[in-house]
């Protein structure tokens, strides 16, 4: 089997704790500088369309710690996704008509309420992911890639069939969603709200990767055998990444529903796992930063590449394919080179 | 449930079940010898099929259109393996999805270019458009049962060559110990682009029989590759066996479970049957030794 590891995933205990948050805060100042932006432009479309990078660049952080750190390369993540919309979708319908959600084993109601529907959208994700894991991860490999792949679908065709909340047309959300009575969807409360969240997650996942628990993961990733000759047991580790990583993607699968007001299937087709994973390669493998930048030039450039010729995912996939041959670093590798510049610059 | 229905959703399983091996064998083996991981297997799927309906318009004639398409995606599946696939055999699985992810998008567009996103048709010629008794008071579709043939045919034709030809003896040594192969003087390389275009060309035939039943269109090989995926999951990668065990396993369940179950549950009940084999057999039913 060949086993040729990007040669970054090591560089992260070699970069200094400044070094890492470095980037990460000049990314959250730049997303915090949209809003006065795109007011001063006069054009609140751009507000729209970075509330959608930063809700992926959630997804796409938090698939990092599976697919980046600890090399289990899943496609199960726009399931989550999904997942977590449907959660919000579905309790906000229940809100709306007025309708019981279930009478056993007690009662449960419907609500508009993103202080309850976000952290259930995150539950719901995290218990089925840890049902999926559970049995993806008694694989390895290629083995692996297929199941989840196969779970991707089978949560696909379960929205698809799932006729009592619009099947394959999509769950519009009808009522006003809120935070206990206050209003946060307007475009650039919610914004800030997203990026809140995003900024606090960046945080937690880096001293998580720095942490026991992450130096485990990431040597699991290196060489499985070694660590389990050391007493370490492989499987719950992996699976609490695997866990992290599915309930933010179904936080992030909840504020994309909060956010377009409806949710599809589509939304959690397994093209869009795929492109979680170009996403996450794109802004680097082995960062916790990358993948927002990863998930910023993603979503830009297929709004560029759309606008000049409807036959635009020609040009993508041809993105995708150079990308894969030859910038093995991602974006990340743009930005160690230019430490590596500036630091012997100011040796000089 | 009456006799006759239970008869024809049989058949109509096994029909699925044949044609989901003919896209999971050349996965499979590819998978098996090169331990790559190829997404773009569903692209030569619909490759055949648009082939197909485009020869049927040009030469009129539906058998020629297919004896010509059949060898034309083999000859597509080689060359994808030489100008992109090639140089991945060495990187890592995620650089495999990756590029394989490109080339569907790829892919997809061009079609999309040459034959617009309108759903092409695909005619059956007169002689296989009828339907058949095939026990008394059950008829079934002429052209559903030319498919189970042709696909029990190339199951048993490829059983028979990978397993009692020297060819054959290649491939399976290259799926269980590429070096040692290898180190034999078996030319692996050659051996396996071999492979890659026949599974290229069982995909394209897979896709040109589906093509009158469901629709030529773009973004036809997605769901059937992910099918081919959970077959070869459950088969065990690298097994022919497996592979038509498991085709022919998943084709019924999903048959029958879409006619007896409500629909969320008779969708998903295949995915279901898939987690039930992996949590008792995680290297699948007949895993290659070695």
């Amino acid at each position: 089997m060949p086993l040729i590891r990007p040669a970054t995933v090591q560089q992260f205990r070699t970069a200094s704790f400044n070094e890492r948050m470095a980037p990460l805060i000049l990314l959250v100042v730049l997303l915090a500088l949209v809003p006065p932006l795109a007011q001063a432009l006069d054009d609140p479309f751009i507000i729209k369309l970075f509330t959608r990078v930063i809700v992926f660049a959630i997804a796409a952080v938090a698939l990092n710690l599976v697919v980046g750190f600890s090399d289990l390369i899943s496609l199960l993540q726009a399931g989550f996704i999904g997942i977590g919309g449907y959660t919000v979708a579905i309790l906000a319908n229940h809100d709306v008509n007025a309708e019981v959600l279930t009478t056993w084993p007690f009662v449960l109601v419907g609500t508009s309420n993103l202080a309850i529907a976000l952290p259930l959208g995150a539950l719901v994700a995290a218990v089925i992911a840890a049902v999926t894991g559970l049995i993806c991860l008694r694989t390895s490999g290629a083995y692996f890639i297929m199941a989840t792949l196969a779970f991707n679908q089978m949560l696909y065709y379960f929205f698809v069939a799932l006729q009592r909340y619009g099947g394959e047309d999509g769950l519009q959300i009808l009522g006003n969603l809120h935070v206990f009575g206050f209003n946060v969807t307007k475009r650039v409360p919610f914004y800030y709200v997203c990026l809140g969240m995003l900024a606090v997650i960046l945080v937690v996942l880096d001293r998580l990767i720095d942490s026991r628990f992450g130096v485990v993961i990431r040597a699991l990733a290196q060489n499985e055998r070694r660590v389990v000759a050391l007493g370490i047991p492989p499987l719950r580790y992996k699976l609490v990444a695997f866990v992290i990583s599915g309930a933010l993607g179904g936080l992030s699968g909840a504020l994309l529903a909060a956010s377009q007001q409806f949710i599809s299937p589509a939304d959690m087709a397994w093209t869009r796992s795929g492109e979680l994973v170009v996403m996450v390669v794109l802004g680097g493998l082995a960062t916790v930063w990358g993948p927002v930048a990863g998930a910023a030039v993603f979503l830009v450039l297929e709004l560029v590449l759309s606008s000049y010729s409807i036959h635009w995912q020609l040009v993508f996939g041809l993105v995708i394919i150079v990308m894969t041959l030859y910038l093995r670093g991602g974006l990340a590798d743009l930005w160690s080179l230019v430490v590596r510049v500036y630091k012997s610059e100011s040796a000089r | 449930m009456p006799y006759a229905l239970i008869v024809e959703q049989l058949l109509n399983g096994v029909q699925f079940g044949v044609m989901l091996f003919l896209m999971a064998a050349g996965l499979t083996l590819v998978f098996g010898i090169m331990n790559m991981i190829n997404l773009a297997h569903g692209a030569l799927y619909m490759a055949g099929a648009f082939l197909a309906a485009a020869l049927v318009h040009v030469t009129g004639n539906f058998f020629l259109a297919v004896i010509i398409a059949v060898p034309a995606t083999g000859v597509l599946g080689a060359l994808m393996e030489f100008v992109v696939l090639r140089r991945f055999y060495v990187r890592t699985h995620l650089d495999q999805v990756l590029v394989t992810f490109g080339l569907i998008l790829v892919l997809n567009e061009i079609t999309r270019l040459i034959w617009g996103p309108v759903p092409v048709p695909l005619p059956l010629p007169a002689i296989l458009a009828g339907s058949i008794e095939v026990f008394p008071g059950v008829s079934y579709p002429t052209f559903r049962l030319t498919i189970l043939a042709v696909g029990a045919v190339v199951a048993v034709a490829l059983y028979l060559v990978v397993v009692h030809t020297r060819a054959g003896m290649w491939v399976r040594a290259g799926a269980s110990n590429r070096t040692m192969a290898s180190s034999l003087g078996v030319n692996v390389d050659f051996v396996f682009s071999m492979v890659f275009a026949v599974g290229a060309a069982l995909a394209g035939l897979a896709g040109i029989m589906a093509g009158p039943i469901f629709a030529v269109q773009v973004g036809m090989g997605d769901p059937i590759l992910i099918l081919a995926f959970v077959v070869t999951v459950i088969g065990g990668i690298g097994s022919i066996r497996g592979a038509f065990i498991a085709a022919l396993m998943i084709g019924i369940v999903d048959t029958f479970g879409r006619v007896l179950l409500p629909p969320a549950l008779g969708s998903m009940v295949i995915f279901i049957l898939m987690a039930m084999i992996l949590a008792w057999r995680p290297q699948g039913l007949f895993p290659l030794q070695g």
